[in-house]
């Protein structure tokens, strides 16, 4: 099976659906000539055109309430939003447009549109470090993904394009030169279906996007030990599939929910109280939650590597659920 | 001037909407209607002149003030009623209300309550026309309000960057809810906003159906020829409060009365019985045929039923999800409320 990065499993996914389906096209900021801010769209106006590969204006509520409009009315429109933080200048769109007009109006029309944009940190400070995955997770009527690995991200992203509903598909910057096996064939990966990582018997590390990365190699490390660690991947924060955390928990009797966001209000309070509520009977030890210290995200690099949680601090909330 | 058949069906559609409204107040003065009501009286040559002069598959979006619009389009008014009523047979299925009416039959895409939210709507929809090669148009509906709110902006900048089909149709009555023009508008004259865009922009006698319709037409027919969007004006005026919460301390008596004597249905009617285009008994007749609508719709919509409390999941998704599903677990493990 052929490897190939992060990045190129989302070329892929992006131009096999849109030579798959003319009805399929891409907008956003500088996503054509410049070829996506991190490079994922880069060639694709020289292939489909500049109708198929829109450039827009600095204009993330036009962009989202076009692609909205577009939607309704036949087309599958993806709108790259160049920054997971620009999002927040579309927030009204997505929540009380994208996500509602299918229920608001008693079923009669649809959004059938991805949102794909990249989150991560990199030195870039306070405005463009954010992880607001939760924000989102948290809205009816939207999907939400996050994928971790290249053969995921072909998927997953294939899944949104064909689904019927809006789906932000949230990247993340630092992983797209990450590697993976990834079949040549057409494949999608459902919306909404958790993945055992790794499999294993002592603890349950749930997680997704980078801090499943940062989780496998935390299990690697833990395995020297003799420590067997199972990591479920979650791929969808909405909708959430807890059955195999649940299984997972039923075998393993501890979890440590892994996250890059901040700790309140998290996907970890989330799956926290979903485990206190569904599975507190199996449970031997607290669920323990690693996840972003919570400040602004600081310049500095030894600040802000500091602030993000990594492989340790996995190994560390592994060592103290099984105390 | 128009036919007499038009005349007279611009006629009956203005009072059609002037007694649909009248009897939405009464409505919630019986607590039939409840929510947020606003009420379209004095704005209805607006709707009946600029959607009359658009095609039945033009795509229109419009603001939580929608119920006049909804009726110029033609959806017809039982269901309307009934989505008032929040009853099952209304057009949303009751899940929308007074601010949320569609029927995309007829290209119809809804009530926005988002001031100014919807304008890239319509832009999107555009660039579906453009997209594919279609001769359609699409219409943004929005008040004086909106243009003061970034969506405007960025509407009218990128339907203008890419010369899509949209007509920005600006009903002016003259207030933001209760804060007067010239007390949150640079300028007044709203349609001027167009030069910022490169773009055409006209003022249009809101109070007029006739006006409207022309104007329409000829921003129809430029959206069409590929010269891209254009922005109107209608300068308007609403005859009743903001919503049914407003007790107008914010205007006087005589500009209310000034507007009134330019009432859009009685002047209609002066002119079409001036110019002989109809008789005192043709109107009158037209006049029975609404209240017999009306008393029909308000019949309808009372004895509608209720959405089913199990159907409260039902519509959250268009393509559903197997796994994780909160919604029915919640609901199937709810006490059952009636109110």
């Amino acid at each position: 099976m052929p490897v190939i990065t992060y990045r190129e499993a989302l070329r892929q996914a992006l131009r096999e659906e849109m030579l798959r389906d003319d009805s399929v096209f891409i907008l956003g900021e500088d996503i054509a000539y410049y070829g996506g801010s991190y490079g994922v769209t880069k060639g694709f106006v020289d292939e489909f055109g500049e109708k198929r590969i829109k450039d827009t204006p600095i204009s993330e509520t036009a962009i989202i309430g076009a692609a909205t409009g577009a939607a309704m009315t036949g087309l599958r429109p993806i709108a790259e939003i160049m920054s997971f933080n620009f999002i927040l200048q579309a927030m009204d769109q997505i929540v009380n447009h994208s996500a509602k007009i299918h229920y608001m109006f008693g079923g009669q029309f649809q959004a059938p549109m991805v949102i794909r944009t990249p989150a991560g940190w990199s030195q870039l400070s306070a405005t463009h470090s954010q992880t607001l995955e939760p924000l989102f997770a948290y809205i009816p009527g939207l999907k939400v993904v996050m994928p971790s690995t290249p053969y995921d991200a072909k998927g997953l992203l294939k899944a949104a394009i064909r689904d019927n509903d809006p789906v932000l598909f949230i990247e993340h910057a630092l992983i797209y030169a990450t590697k993976g096996e990834v079949p040549e064939e057409d494949y999608v990966i459902p919306i909404g279906k958790s993945v055992v990582r790794r499999p294993g018997k002592d603890v349950t590390i749930v997680s997704f996007s980078r801090m499943a990365l940062e989780s496998v190699a935390a299990a690697e490390e833990l395995a020297k030990e003799g420590i067997d660690c199972e990591i479920i991947d979650l791929r969808s924060l909405r909708p959430l599939d807890m059955g195999p955390v649940l299984e997972s928990l039923k075998k393993t009797n501890r979890v440590v929910v892994a996250e890059e966001g901040w700790k309140s209000h998290g996907i970890g309070a989330e799956v926290s109280a979903r485990i206190m509520e569904e599975g507190f009977d199996y449970l031997d030890a607290p669920v323990k939650r690693v996840a972003g210290i919570e400040i602004p995200d600081p310049y500095n690099k030894h600040l802000e590597y500091q602030a993000f949680p990594h492989k340790a601090d996995v190994i560390k909330a592994v060592r103290e659920v099984l105390k | 001037m128009v036919d007499k058949q038009t005349a007279l069906d611009w006629y009956r559609q203005m009072v059609l909407i002037r007694r649909f409204e009248d009897k939405c107040a009464e409505g919630y003065a019986y607590a039939k209607i409840g929510g947020f009501l606003h009420l379209y009286n004095g704005q209805e040559a607006v709707a009946v002149g600029a959607i009359g002069a658009l095609n039945d598959d033009d795509d229109i979006v419009t603001h939580y003030r929608d119920h006049g619009h909804a009726i110029a389009r033609r959806l017809d008014t039982k269901a309307l009623m009934a989505e008032l009523y929040g009853k099952e047979t209304g057009c949303s299925k009751g899940r929308g209300g007074s601010m949320h009416l569609a029927d995309a039959s007829k290209h119809f895409w809804g009530g926005y309550a988002l001031v100014g939210a919807h304008l890239p709507l319509a832009v999107g929809m555009a660039m579906r026309h453009q997209y594919t090669g279609s001769s359609q148009v699409s219409m943004a509906i929005f008040g004086d309000g909106s243009t003061n709110n970034g969506g405007f902006h960025e509407s009218l900048n990128m339907a203008a960057v890419y010369k899509l089909p949209v007509i920005f149709l600006i009903e002016n009555n003259l207030y933001s809810m209760g804060v007067a023009i010239h007390r949150d508008s640079a300028i007044d004259d709203l349609h001027k906003r167009a030069i910022g865009y490169g773009i055409h922009g006209e003022a249009v006698d809101g109070m007029d159906p006739l006006a409207m319709y022309e104007a329409t037409q000829r921003a129809a027919e430029h959206c069409r020829s590929g010269k891209g969007p254009v922005l109107l004006e209608a300068k308007t005026y609403r005859f009743r409060g903001h919503s049914m919460a407003d007790p107008e301390y914010y205007r006087n008596k005589e500009e209310v009365e000034f507007w009134r004597q330019r009432d859009p249905i009685t002047n209609w009617k002066k002119r079409l019985l001036d110019e002989g285009l109809a008789t005192e008994d043709e109107l009158k007749a037209i006049d029975e045929s609404v209240e017999r609508e009306m008393e029909e719709a308000v019949r309808f919509a009372d004895e509608s039923p209720d959405p089913a409390l199990d159907t409260l999941c039902d519509y959250l998704y268009a393509t559903p999800v197997e796994n994780g599903d909160l919604c029915r677990q919640q609901q199937a493990e709810k006490p059952e409320y009636v109110r």
